[in-house]
Order: structure tokens, then C-alpha cells, then sequence
């Protein structure tokens, strides 16, 4: 037999190879063929300003927050993996890390049932019923959590829910000092 | 019968047309081409196959909505998808920019193709040499004749 009869086999093996690495990376989280690459870590966080969840006469001010580290949620009642983020960022309030939630594209009534039920991990929560806000910060889907600095800089983001895991990984080191 | 079935299919797909409408009241004719322009060169986020103008994803609605909305402030085609690249990169794009980062993308295909073709005429010319080459050499040949033909006188003597 010819040399050449095994490229094809080669070919094949490395393909599944490939193949193989690729699924596990996506069962274990690391890799979401979805995902698009984010365009804005290290960016100034855009302003905000936004009718709040209990009151709609209120608004919830992004400038509010600067002179220190916080946390931007971007949730919403129809969303199953906020569902299930809620308790670890209720236990991150617990720890004092202060959480400023957006109700994106949601039925205020809704949202505010959802916190009744689950837990309100937020400082302040604002209604962002035509995505203005989630077209600003590039939110594609919920729900995403960014790290904005003292500074006002975007830091870090996570897409989906968050975990201690991906807290550690990519947060918990912003509110080390000075918290 | 045949009217009928007609005119409930129409029904229906008045129905259907009916359940995703969206009036936007455009200045001019050409503001209109520009929207229909720039909602079919950017992508959905959410079906991430799909245009934000033939998608019904709520996202898309919203972006489509904001497109219009910076076309009517006067914005221009130009300025409405820098505004999108800025927040979702290049990604929103259905056609990647041609630059250093995305060349691969452009020229590889064409590479691919071209690279195939050579193999293909390769393997052709190797197949029609191997057919044109005789299967043994003419001296060969003459040796196996006179293989033969003493072959056959020796037999003719034991016979």
C-alpha cells in the first residue's frame, strides 16, 4: 500500500481530533461559538440614565457610582440563567459589593415580582424597555455583568450567569483594596 | 373551490404579515433605501444567521428602531454603522471590512481554490503519462520474444 493512502486517514484523525477538543471546551464553558468578541474592556462605561424599577419618577444615574468599583447586571424576568445568577449575586450584596441591576426589555411588573421571589441583589435597578442602554454597553443577551472602576473604565465582563468560578477569575481582584 | 382556497391563503398571510409590522414614516424615498441598506448589512446578535432586517428578535426590533431613529436626526449611513461597529465589532457586520486582521478571510477562499485546481491538472498530468508510458520497455520486450521463441523450439523438441 501506498504512503498516500493514509493522508486521507490522517486528515481524519486530526479533524476529529479538533473536533473533539472543541466540544469539550464547550461543555466545560471555555469556548461558546456564539460569543462575539467584546469591544469593550478598557473603555470609558457609557452614561446611563434611566427610569428606576419602583419609581419611575426616579432615575438611576450611572454617575452616580463613580469614586469606586461596582457591578452592572443586565437581567431580565424572561431569562432563565437569571434565574439561576440570582442567588450568588444576592450572597455578592451580602459580601457588599455593590450591584446596580438593569431590567432589559421587561414587563416592570414582572421584574418586580422576580425580585420579590428570588432576592433584590441590587442597589438600584433601571428599566431599559427599548435597549437603549443594552445597544450602548453591546448587550446581545442576558445576562451579562460588567466590572466598571473607580475611574468610570470598563474592567471585566462576564456573559451569562455568574459564578464564584468566573468571580474569582475575572473580579474578585477589583474590589481587594480599599473594600 | 379553487378561489376559495386562494383567498384563505391570503387571509392567512395577511395574518401572518400582520403580527410583525413595523410603520416608520421616512422623510424621503432615499432615507428609506438607506434604512433597507443598512438593516440588511447588519447582522442580528441574538439569530446570529439572520439580518437585523429580516429578523424578529427583540434586539434586532430595537436596533432597526434605533437605525431609524438616527436617520431621521439627519446621521448618515456611514456614521448609523460606526455607531454599531463601535458597540458589537466588527461582528454586526455581514461583510467583514477588508483589512490586515481579515485578509485570511477574503484572499483564502481564492487560495484554497486555486491551490485545488493545481493539484487537480498535478494528478491529471501524472495519469496521463502513467497511461501514455508503455507497461514495459521495448528491450524488455524483445528479451521476453526471444524467451518465447526459445521456449517454444525447445518444446517443439521434446515433442
Amino acid at each position: 500500500m501506498s504512503k498516500k493512502a493514509i493522508i486521507p486517514l490522517v486528515l481524519f484523525l486530526g479533524l476529529s481530533g479538533l473536533f473533539y477538543y472543541m466540544l469539550m471546551e464547550m461543555n466545560r464553558g471555555e469556548y461558546n461559538p456564539r460569543d462575539i468578541p467584546t469591544e469593550f474592556i478598557g473603555r470609558a462605561a457609557p452614561d446611563f440614565t434611566l427610569p428606576s424599577l419602583f419609581d419611575p419618577q426616579k432615575k438611576v444615574r450611572s454617575a452616580t457610582y463613580k469614586g469606586r468599583p461596582w457591578l452592572l447586571n443586565v437581567w431580565g424576568s424572561w431569562c432563565p440563567e437569571c434565574w439561576r445568577e440570582s442567588d450568588y449575586l444576592v450572597a455578592l450584596k451580602q459580601r457588599g459589593i455593590p450591584i446596580v441591576g438593569i431590567d432589559w426589555r421587561d414587563d416592570p411588573a414582572d421584574g418586580k415580582a422576580m425580585l420579590a421571589r428570588a432576592g433584590n441583589p441590587f442597589l438600584e435597578v433601571g428599566l431599559d424597555p427599548d435597549s437603549s442602554m443594552a445597544m450602548d454597553y453591546g448587550v446581545y443577551g442576558a445576562p451579562e455583568t460588567f466590572l466598571i472602576d473607580a475611574d468610570g473604565i470598563i474592567r471585566a465582563k462576564h456573559k451569562g450567569a455568574l459564578t464564584e468560578a468566573a468571580w474569582q477569575e475575572k473580579f474578585a481582584r477589583y474590589f481587594q483594596k480599599g473594600q | 373551490m379553487r378561489s376559495l382556497l386562494l383567498i384563505t391563503a391570503l387571509l392567512f398571510s395577511l395574518l401572518a404579515q400582520a403580527t410583525n409590522i413595523e410603520v416608520y414614516d421616512f422623510d424621503n424615498d432615499q432615507q428609506e433605501r438607506t434604512y433597507k441598506e443598512i438593516t440588511t448589512e447588519l447582522r442580528c446578535l441574538v439569530c446570529q444567521n439572520q439580518d437585523i432586517a429580516d429578523s424578529n428578535a427583540e434586539l434586532a426590533q430595537d436596533m432597526r428602531h434605533k437605525v431609524f431613529k438616527m436617520l431621521k436626526q439627519g446621521k448618515e449611513k456611514r456614521e448609523i454603522i460606526d455607531f454599531m461597529v463601535k458597540r458589537y465589532g466588527d461582528f454586526v457586520l455581514y461583510k467583514p471590512p477588508f483589512e490586515g486582521r481579515t485578509l485570511i478571510l477574503w484572499i483564502g477562499p481564492f487560495i484554497l481554490f486555486v491551490l485545488a485546481v493545481w493539484l487537480m491538472l498535478r494528478a491529471i498530468r501524472k495519469a496521463r503519462e502513467r497511461d501514455q508510458k508503455p507497461a514495459i520497455e521495448s528491450t524488455q520486450l524483445d528479451q521476453a520474444h526471444h524467451l518465447l521463441e526459445d521456449d517454444d523450439t525447445q518444446s517443439g523438441n521434446q515433442e
